[in-house]
């Protein structure tokens, strides 16, 4: 049995816009997988038809076996959702935030407490579960909305972005909390602007745009099939023009800094070498992207550009 | 694992909690303010202008509009509950935590209103003492003046549902109170019988429901009334029932509240 299950998933909103356009996914139990797509392309709606916010046009999802037409009330009892916009009520406190979540599950007070302090310490929220919500930093908010959507214990798990506006050291340790609870068997389901998060967290991934799941595949067999690999080089004096390296492809050239794309496997000494020869001097270099991201503008970039050549 | 109507009995209660937590919080300005305009009702037109106006329907001025002044409060503080926690729910977007709970649109509506009724019943009792310093407030039949008030509590803490179902801004959940709601109210008797008035004005105001509940509560507490109690109940118990479905269509439908 699938954790999600989504087949030919449209929705058109009231103003005409499709962000659906027959959407196909699924996401094995016990999976932390990714949902990446640009703005718009319709991951917070996918969402929020499976979180029931949203009223889908047509298609069906299904989460655990459970149709969400038919059986939404066991759907959402499946569910935890952590939405990309504070949703809580600030003035409340984290405490009451989460014994309040947790009795719209059914949950009575004193059970609703114990969880309450239990998910409030493992995210480090504690020591603030009487103030109000509304003197909490960001990250801290965006915690308590993690420890909200775990007071009910779901199965699946769904995050949209929810490390956006975090600082790294806060990331690091919201991903190894995530990890953790996956590792307990929750399928968690992320969507994410930071491309290296789904790399480093997710075992599968779906690609979505124009409202269309455009890749969907383990996240090592999608990198696999990435055939380029770019670098920023920082030369040692600036160039004028762009050096002609033959089998490689300058993307960027200015003052002492180089952009050169390169195919999956090629070696880099032969491109040390044409720039040597050039008498061009390499100081430092780096990866200009992950390699996720590398294989996600690819894809939703290339379609990009053809929209606006077509525009032209 | 728990039923779903199991779930939904907590569900509510902690509705009706959250809700209550939330007008005690900020009491200051949820439940002082009526006390005070009370008073201040109670002793300008109560004492200095009531001394004055001598007997209204058989009782002294001030007596005659206790009742009215009771039920203005209640009505008033019902609605502006369930108007401003729902609008406000929906506003900061922690409306969708109910939404993405298998919480009955019954139960959560249910909780809104039980809210609204409790701010209602609290204020409208907070104003019953205050009228003690002016009156001795007999109350002549107390299952009737408990059932109307709970009643018209709940009625208006429904409409204030369906008016945050429908409001965008914080305009839109002040027109109706200051538009709809306070003509209707102080054209509904609670300082003068509709027996005083020329026929056409009469005959306009039996088309007020808030005279019905007005003059069902001052029934309750003088034992006299400008309608019929049964009438009262009619009224009342119809329009609970119209606005209370209207309201559970709009909630099933998801209008204001989802895309």
């Amino acid at each position: 049995m699938k954790a999600l299950e989504i087949s030919g998933l449209k929705k058109t909103y009231d103003n005409g816009h499709v962000a659906l356009n027959g959407v196909d996914l699924t996401v094995d139990k016990g999976d932390f997988f990714a949902l990446l797509g640009p703005n718009g392309a319709g991951k917070s709606t996918t969402i929020g038809i499976i979180s029931s916010l949203v009223n889908a046009s047509e298609g069906a999802v299904k989460i655990h076996g459970h149709d969400l037409t038919t059986e939404r009330n066991q759907c959402k009892l499946l569910i935890g959702l952590v939405p990309q916009e504070f949703n809580f009520n600030v003035f409340e406190s984290p405490v009451n935030i989460l014994v309040t979540q947790a009795g719209y599950y059914g949950i009575p007070g004193s059970v609703a407490e114990e969880r309450a302090e239990r998910y409030l310490k493992l995210l480090e929220l504690w020591d603030k579960k009487d103030r109000p919500a509304r003197e909490m930093s960001g990250g801290m908010k965006r915690r308590l909305m993690i420890a909200r959507a775990l007071v009910h214990q779901p199965a699946v798990l769904i995050l949209d972005e929810p490390t956006a506006g975090v600082d790294i050291e806060i990331r690091r340790s919201m991903w190894t909390f995530l990890e953790d609870i996956n590792k307990e068997g929750t399928t968690i389901i992320l969507t994410t602007h930071y491309l290296e998060e789904a790399e480093t967290l997710c075992r599968n991934v779906a690609i979505i745009d124009d409202g269309k799941i455009i890749e969907q595949g383990e996240v090592a067999e999608l990198l696999s099939r990435s055939q380029y690999q770019s670098f920023v080089f920082d030369l040692k004096a600036p160039v004028d023009k762009a050096p002609a390296l033959d089998g490689f492809k300058v993307t960027r050239c200015e003052g002492n800094r180089l952009d050169v794309e390169m195919p999956l496997g090629d070696s880099l000494n032969t491109l040390f070498e044409l720039l040597g020869r050039q008498g061009i001097e390499v100081v430092s270099m780096r990866n200009k992207t992950n390699r996720l991201e590398e294989f996600f503008l690819r894809l939703v970039g290339d379609d990009e550009n053809d929209s606006e050549e077509e525009a032209n | 694992m728990q039923s779903i109507a199991a779930i939904n009995v907590v569900a509510f209660k902690t509705i009706v909690t959250k809700e209550i937590r939330r007008f005690m919080r900020i009491w200051v300005q949820t439940i002082v303010p009526p006390a005070v305009s009370a008073l201040l009702y109670m002793m300008i037109f109560g004492t200095l202008i009531g001394s004055r106006v001598g007997e209204m329907d058989g009782h002294r001025y001030i007596d005659f509009i206790v009742p009215g002044i009771i039920m203005m409060a209640v009505i008033t503080n019902s609605y502006s509950n369930s108007v401003s926690s729902f609008f406000g729910a929906k506003f900061q977007h922690h409306l969708e935590e109910l939404l993405i709970a298998p919480v009955h649109n019954v139960v959560i509506l249910a909780g809104f209103v039980a809210g609204g009724v409790c701010r209602g019943l609290i204020v409208g009792a907070l104003v019953a003492a205050v009228s003690l310093f002016f009156t001795r407030l007999s109350v002549e039949n107390p299952l009737t003046t408990v059932l109307v008030v709970v009643l018209t509590s709940t009625l208006f803490s429904i409409a204030g549902v369906i008016n945050s179902v429908f409001a965008k801004g914080f305009d839109d959940i002040s027109i109706i109170p200051n538009f709809v709601l306070t003509p209707l109210t102080y054209l509904g008797g609670i300082f003068y019988s509709v027996k005083l008035l020329p026929d056409f004005w009469q005959g306009l105001s039996y088309i007020n429901p808030v005279l019905y509940m007005i003059n069902g509560f001052r029934f309750g507490i003088l034992g006299s009334s400008d309608i019929s109690i049964g009438w009262s109940f009619v009224v009342i118990l119809s329009f609970i029932v119209i606005l209370a479905s209207v309201a559970l269509y709009l909630l099933n439908k998801g209008v204001g509240i989802k895309s």
